[in-house]
């Protein structure tokens, strides 16, 4: 099955959802990333046992850190979907770029000045 | 070991509002393993501050360091070169650490990312529960290894209170009774002929009573 999901998403693929560490969701965030959408395995299917029960509980703190920092927590959102679950996957994207869109860009992009600023103030 | 938990980011900023040059400085060893204030814990506040620092304009330069021990003049050393370089210190280890290094640099604003909390083991992953507190005269052989001033909500050393249910402390209900545990253990090791020895009130002065407690060791002093 083909599917067209929308081309503004950047897919980073990692080994298991339980690779990623808070560390990567704050650090995307402080480089201006306007959303991450992390999309695990369904609950009770991790290859790994529990790889995406670990994510969404790094997921919740990491949406709890950001809500202290000020910052919408919407902005991360953790998914579960089946590997074979295409539709899914692309009304998840879909939704997500909507919740997005509607919060506008990352307010930290917005504020920090380019390195061009910078060199010549 | 010694536990702690990070202070609210909100409560941070205010905290540190008016430096610029800030160095987020963690502690490799207790506050490490409690994971409150170790490398990682370092670059994750670090991350927020900087978002929090973004969004309410507060003008935050943060630099990251993780030493071994912040509770140690030698391992302090080690940091002195990014010390110099920054305004202020944001330190991520315990009480001892933070005035280890507030008496270290007497010009250097030093501040308090964590909230120490007690002494502690890790009961299961993410659990850490309190087992002493450092009163200062150990009463642990008369109780079978179960420590009444910490595990007994109300301290009691002739317990119990009569108050648990169940097997459930009655001022915290998530907590197993320390006198059931007391009387369980010492039933296990057949030496429940302890308790029936009237413990006299006990005495606070090696705890806080006496002041900022000292210990001399005359054979290793120089």
């Amino acid at each position: 099955m083909r599917l067209q999901y929308p081309t503004n998403i950047r897919i980073i693929r990692t080994p298991c959802t339980g690779k990623l560490e808070v560390e990567y969701f704050m650090r995307a965030f402080e480089n201006g990333a306007d959303g991450v959408l992390v999309a695990g395995c369904e609950e009770g299917s991790c290859h790994f046992s529990e790889g995406n029960l670990m994510a969404k509980r790094r997921v919740n703190y990491t949406r709890q850190i950001l809500s202290e920092a000020g910052f919408d927590r919407e902005r991360l959102r953790m998914v579960n979907i089946g590997a074979a679950d295409a539709t899914i996957f692309v009304a998840m994207v879909k939704d997500m770029i909507e919740t997005v869109r509607a919060l506008g860009p990352n307010p930290i992009r917005r504020t920090k000045p380019s390195p061009k600023q910078e060199i010549h103030p | 070991m010694i536990v702690a938990e990070r202070k609210s980011i909100p409560e941070l900023v205010d905290i540190l509002k008016g430096h610029q040059k800030i160095l987020v400085l963690g502690c490799g060893t207790c506050v490490t393993v409690c994971l409150a204030g170790g490398e990682r814990e370092v670059s994750i506040l670090s991350s927020a501050l900087r978002i929090a620092s973004n969004i309410g304009n507060h003008g935050f330069e943060l630099e990251e360091l993780t030493i071994e021990r912040q509770c140690d003049n030698v391992f302090i050393e080690t940091a002195a070169e990014i010390i110099e370089r920054n305004d202020a210190i944001l330190s991520l280890g315990c009480g001892a650490g933070v005035q280890a290094i507030a008496e270290r640099y007497r010009e250097k604003p030093v501040y308090a990312g964590l909230n120490t909390a007690f002494l502690g083991i890790l009961e299961e992953r993410g659990l850490w529960t309190e087992k002493c507190a450092a009163c200062g005269a150990c009463v642990l052989h008369q109780y079978g290894g179960i420590c009444p001033i910490t595990r007994c909500a109300k301290h009691m050393l002739n317990g119990p209170c009569g108050g648990s249910r169940e097997d459930r402390c009655e001022v915290r209900p998530d907590r197993p009774c320390g006198w059931q545990l007391i009387y369980q253990r010492l039933k296990s090791i057949g030496q429940l002929d302890r308790l029936t020895t009237i413990a006299p009130p006990k005495n606070w002065e090696p705890s806080l009573g006496g002041g900022c407690r000292v210990i001399v060791r005359e054979d290793h002093r120089i």
